[in-house]
């Protein structure tokens, strides 16, 4: 049936082509050399904070932000070189070895390196900047930009890593700052809660990773990602044999960290940190470790031979996440939720691109997206700041009140979207034409499904973002604060965003330009991918009035009116209380797993152990104690005569070890020394 | 430094506290100044005589005996003075020192009850001569010697300094001293070990005079192993009580019971010592007799060991989350953490055996670590009860941070010292010695990469409940003393050294790898 489709839609795809690349690269020189420094030196800003950044004149912010944007510069000079001539380079240093494996942190210099590199400097910075505004006064500011340094820092030696070590370090330090800062505010406990729920929840996907990089690392017999694709070149049998479980193993550790269905329930949560962390790491960067990961692995997963159907699973968990995600976007109240679960549902869109083979395409939107996704999230603080509180039932009417907030929003929801000419119009086209391109290849279920849910994702999509833009800037203003524009600080960078995510996409037009593409494929092992060569004019045809239509509708429904709650909601039977509880996820994770856990499960434990495997020795020891309360009657001497193994229980009976401890002390240290001799005896005696 | 390479140095990191006791116990009561700077100028100059070791050890041949001597002792049974070091050793003998010293630092101001610097510091000293000389011995008597000698200090420890609350002992209905209770528990615990354990000491003894002289020496009973000369029951049996005896001290479910109170009870720096040295006292045993002695019988019962390891990863990390008592609950975590040390030893393979003894060193500097901060917490607070706690970074912010560092570290946290031991036995899971069965230990590795996700679980939860929130109406208003400056020299090297392993594992690595290679190449032919 699925098989009839295609030649139907043939024509859409009818630019798309299956493509490699010639990989000509240098390998950088000094600048290569020293691109530790680009990990190092946000380590040691944290570090430094921590002891000084309290006692220095900017309160750490500065040393922050330097270090930042030395991350910055020094990513777009590689950058640039890069697409000059191509930058292949991977560094070392030797830290141990264990059996025949050797540990070794070293540093990746190549285009999806250098690509990352960018992305957490070039946001990083900007919002680094937005932080000094938007968290004055605040008591714990040097604690914040410490922590979130730690967290530019771990990203960044997962990033660089070119074995799967330093990736598990990265990727467990990235976790805990995100633990520290979505607790940051820990007064209350409903925000240690989210960042325990975000730590556990990665922490289950991290065990599965742990597996991952064990059956991947003996199966290749090395940690190194270069090595791994050697051995796949050579036909390694033991790769062959495991490869499937090792690639679904680190599949889940993604998961995880990018917030796949069904792991996806921490980020939401997560929206409790200060809104600077939700834009930099919960939107822009960290989630989007488990997307590069599997870049990073790319030729692994695109060879069935190795990695056997893990790719498919790959596309469908990545298509339910991007639609059924996207859904949960429209009942939230929280303006910030309903950015999460659009990054969630965005996340998803990367995932299944990697899937489907679309490695430039998926990479292209974590590209995009890092750029106006952070520029929302940054907008919504900067709302949040105007009018103290996170609900858009306080907000309403604030394009009067807060202009440079309102276009730069404006910019960023275009993009998001996926509006002509803006960055996510190009990105997300490219996923979708590619899904299509894969789809018509080979037709399979779980590629068509991918292409109808794309699809209907960015119907979704348009239509949440009408509803917030709605709710948040049209209107009247419903809230009890006196709304204001936010200060430079603020406001600076989002235009500097703004500007990003509208020009973005034309680094890869397709047909017209292909930078993205030539710096992202600079790699050691040759990428082999699906991607779209010019526009493909058949899918805009389809996806751009989807789009236009959803923000239609969505503005229509959610357009001012008088009454409030009919304006906010709207309440279609069985679905909406689906939504509203989250398809109840996270209730079974809670009552299913975590309560009887931590319940009867942990108090039987300890019953046991007190009552069942302790009663052994209690018992023993209760038996002999009446036996000896029986010896001691009939003669006291026996009890002071002897000072062995079994005397211990008899004077331990006779109350005398207890006289003993509250008399004087002074006789314990003749007793130690007796205990020594007697027992120096013993062996005299044997 | 002929006379430092050929057994003196080695000699003299063993006796030197015991010397230093023997001042000690030479020093009026009154004179606690002195008291301190004895206890201290010992422990520093044994530190340091460790430290030279190490500088001056042969890394290249890590796997040979070194700064060794053998000389006759009980002649009669032929017992002999017969020491060294190998790259397995040499990592314990720094902890302890280095331990020893951190100890008496806390203790400058931290005097528990009843007071009585003068002997609290000479049981200290006794029991530093007991740990190293364990680490050194490479003869069966002397080794029990040394692994008894710390039995009576800890015990005394414990019964004088420990926690005077009353308890009810479930089952029997008792009700005792709690320090009375753990000190007993342990002694016959640890004791009802030893025993089996010299039994199989005096079984290889005596077999093996079957093919030559008699003897206790470690090194020749495991050439004699590796020729096959212990074999059906009698090797069962000899394995049968080794196994009790190392089990019990390590300790391994189910008899662990011990542990739980024990560290409870003990005094803060009694529980340093015990979950940084003592436990490791058992595992090193494993490592170091029952595998090289009994190559075939640790072959046959590695599935065993690895079960009941696993089991008490799972178990002790339950029993965790069902604590409120800080202490104890620190005390369960190490047998968790030491489950996972076990797991690598029951795979009897290189990356195994190195995960073991890293886990060990890490286990030693994090849990002493949490030991040292819950004992200080509990002399502010005066209370253990993590439900009456709560909102500690804003009482003592300092004290919170350190807390949440050691937290991290003991869950795992990758760049962290915790992390390789882990890491490494789940590793050495998947790919056992050849011939052990890899569904069994690759089902092992699952389990216990759950354990890591519930060893997160309850470390988040304690920090939850102490660290975070508001203080309660209980502490409002108290004013607190954070971190004093004794705590910080105490605390600071275990700090440093938990970031220095967890970035460079080399530190402990760069001595193991090749012994463990060796023993492993001997004990199974590799």
């Amino acid at each position: 049936m699925l098989a009839a489709l295609t030649p139907l839609f043939a024509w859409l795809a009818f630019f798309s082509e299956e493509g490699g690349h010639e990989v000509h690269a240098g390998d950088g020189g000094a600048l290569a050399q020293w691109a530790w420094l680009i990990p190092v030196v946000p380590m040691v800003i944290t570090f430094l904070i921590v002891f000084f950044g309290k006692h220095s004149p900017l309160k750490g912010w500065g040393m922050a932000t330097f270090g930042m944007a030395f991350v910055a510069v020094y990513a777009a000079v590689l950058a640039w070189k890069n697409l000059q001539e191509g930058i292949l380079y991977e560094g070392s240093i030797e830290i141990g070895r264990i059996g025949d494996f050797t540990l070794e942190w070293g540093w990746l210099v190549d285009g999806l390196a250098i690509m990352m590199y960018f992305v957490v400097g070039v946001v990083g910075f900007l919002v680094f900047v937005y932080a000094k505004g938007y968290m004055k006064g605040d008591p714990r500011y040097t604690w914040f930009f410490a922590s979130f340094s730690l967290f530019a820092g771990g990203m960044l030696v997962l990033v660089s890593a070119p074995n799967l070590i330093q990736l598990i370090v990265g990727w467990e330090l990235v976790g805990v700052s995100s633990y520290l800062l979505i607790a940051f505010y820990w007064e209350d406990f409903d925000n240690v809660d989210a960042g325990n729920k975000a730590f556990m929840v990665n922490k289950v996907a991290d065990a599965a990773l742990f597996i991952g990089v064990i059956i991947m690392a003996l199966s290749a017999g090395t940690f190194q990602f270069s090595e791994i694709f050697e051995r796949m070149n050579e036909g390694q049998t033991l790769l062959v044999q495991f490869g499937f479980w090792a690639g679904l193993a680190l599949f889940i550790g993604a998961m995880g960290k990018s917030a796949q269905f069904p792991l996806h329930v921490w980020l939401p949560d997560a929206m409790a940190g200060p809104t600077p962390v939700s834009a930099l790491m919960h939107a822009a960067t960290m989630v989007t470790a488990g997307i590069y990961l599997v870049a990073r692995l790319f030729p692994f997963y695109q060879m069935p031979e190795f990695s056997g159907d893990v790719s498919t699973i790959i596309v469908i968990i990545g298509a339910i996440t991007l639609f059924f995600m996207g859904l949960l976007a429209l009942v939230q109240d929280d303006i910030k939720k309903v950015l999460a679960y659009s990054t969630v549902s965005q996340l998803g869109y990367m995932m299944a691109a990697m899937g489907v083979g679309a490695y430039t395409a998926g990479l292209f939107h974590l590209f995009t997206h890092a750029f106006f996704k952070s520029l929302l999230f940054l907008g919504a603080g900067s709302v949040i700041h105007a009018v103290h509180s996170n609900n858009m039932s306080d907000m309403g009417g604030l394009r009067k009140y807060l202009p440079a907030t309102f276009w730069t929003f404006m910019i960023g929801t275009a993009a998001l979207v996926g509006l002509f000419p803006f960055a996510g119009f190009w990105s997300k086209d490219e996923i979708i034409a590619s899904a299509y391109y894969s789809a018509s290849e080979n037709p399979t279920a779980a590629a068509w499904f991918m292409v109808a849910l794309s699809i209907s994702g960015a119907f979704i999509t348009a239509f949440y973002m009408a509803r917030l833009v709605s709710l948040t800037f049209f209107g009247k203003y419903r809230g009890h604060a006196s709304p204001h524009e936010s200060p430079a600080v603020m406001t600076v960078p989002l235009m500097i965003l703004a500007a990003f995510a509208a020009t973005a996409g034309l680094l890869n037009m397709p047909g017209l330009t292909h930078v993205f593409t030539d710096w992202v494929t600079v790699r050691a092992f040759p990428i082999i991918e699906h991607h779209a060569t010019s526009p493909s004019w058949g899918l805009l045809m389809i996806v751009t009035p989807v789009v236009l239509g959803a923000l239609a509708i969505g503005f229509y429904i959610f357009r001012p009116k008088d009454t409030q709650a009919e304006r906010d909601t709207f309440s279609i039977p069985v679905l909406y209380p689906l939504l509203d509880n989250k398809y109840y996820i996270d209730d079974f994770y809670m009552d299913g797993i975590v309560r009887p856990t931590m319940g009867p499960v942990a108090d039987g434990t300890l019953w046991i152990d007190q009552n069942v495997i302790d009663a052994v020795p209690n018992l023993t020891a209760g038996a002999t104690m009446h036996v000896a309360e029986a010896v001691n009657t009939v003669d006291q001497n026996v009890v002071d005569g002897v000072f062995n193994e079994a005397g211990a229980v008899t004077e331990a009976a006779g109350g005398f070890l207890r006289k003993m401890f509250t008399g004087r002390v002074q006789q314990y240290a003749a007793i130690s020394f007796a205990g020594v001799v007697v027992i120096a005896a013993l062996f005299m005696i044997f | 430094m002929e006379w430092f390479d050929s057994g003196w140095g080695l000699s003299l990191i063993v006796f030197l506290p015991l010397v230093g006791a023997l001042i000690l116990a030479a020093i009026p009561r009154a004179n606690e100044a002195g008291i301190k700077w004895v206890a201290l100028i010992t422990a520093l100059v044994t530190f340091v005589l460790a430290i030279v070791v190490a500088v001056r050890f042969d890394y290249g041949s890590a796997a040979q005996m070194q700064f060794g001597t053998d000389l006759p002792w009980i002649e009669a049974i032929n017992a002999r003075y017969h020491i060294g070091i190998d790259g397995i050793s040499l990592p314990l003998v720094v902890l302890s020192a280095f331990i020893t010293v951190l100890v008496v630092i806390y203790s400058w101001n931290h005097w528990p009850e009843p007071h009585n610097p003068k002997l609290l510091m000479a049981l200290t000293m006794i029991l530093a001569t007991g740990m190293t000389g364990t680490f050194i011995a490479l003869d069966l008597v002397l080794f029990f010697v040394f692994f008894e000698v710390v039995l009576l200090p800890m015990y005394f420890m414990i019964g004088i300094w420990g926690d005077t609350s009353m308890r009810i002992v479930p089952v029997v209905h008792w009700e005792i001293e709690l320090r009375i209770y753990a000190s007993i528990k342990f002694f016959l615990f640890t004791l009802f070990g030893s025993a089996f354990m010299l039994l199989g000491f005096l079984a290889l003894y005596f077999k093996s005079g079957d093919v030559g002289a008699n003897t206790f020496d470690i090194l020749q009973l495991s050439e004699l192993g590796r020729a096959g000369v212990f074999t059906g029951a009698f090797a069962f049996w000899v394995f049968a009580a080794m196994f009790l005896g190392f089990a019990v001290k390590v300790p391994m479910w189910p008899l662990h019971t011990w542990l739980p109170d024990a560290h409870t009870a003990a005094p803060t720096i009694g529980s340093v010592i015990l979950a940084a040295i003592l436990l490791k006292l058992g595992t090193y045993g494993f490592i170091r007799i029952l595998i090289p002695i009994l190559p075939q019988e640790a072959e046959r019962w590695a599935w065993f060991i690895g079960l009941l390891a696993v089991i008490g990863i799972i178990y002790g990390s339950l029993a965790c989350l069902a604590q409120s008592d800080m202490k104890r609950l620190i005390a369960y975590s190490s047998v968790g953490h030491m489950g996972f040390v076990m797991l690598g030893v029951a795979t009897l393979s290189e990356i195994g055996i190195n995960a073991a003894i890293i886990g060990m060193v890490a286990h030693g500097v994090i849990t002493g670590l949490l030991f040292f901060i819950a004992g200080s917490m509990a002399h502010r607070y005066h209370t253990r009860d993590m439900n009456r706690l709560g909102g500690q970074m804003i009482l003592m912010p300092k004290m919170g941070v350190i807390l949440g560092f050691a937290a991290m570290a003991s869950l795992g946290l990758p760049s962290l010292a915790g992390f390789w031991g882990e890491f490494m036995s789940l590793l050495a899971s998947f790919n056992p010695l050849p011939g052990l069965d890899v569904t069994v230990f690759r089902t092992f590795m699952v389990i216990a990469a759950i354990g890591t996700v519930l060893t997160a679980g309850y470390m988040l939860w304690m920090l939850r409940s102490v660290n975070f929130g508001e203080p309660s109406a209980e502490w409002k208003d108290h004013e607190f003393h954070d971190i004093d400056k004794f705590e910080w020299m105490a605390w600071a090297p275990l700090v440093v050294m938990t970031i220095a392993i967890g970035i460079y594992p080399a530190i402990v690595l760069g001595a193991t790898n090749d012994a463990v290679a060796n023993l492993v190449a001997k004990a199974f032919g590799g």
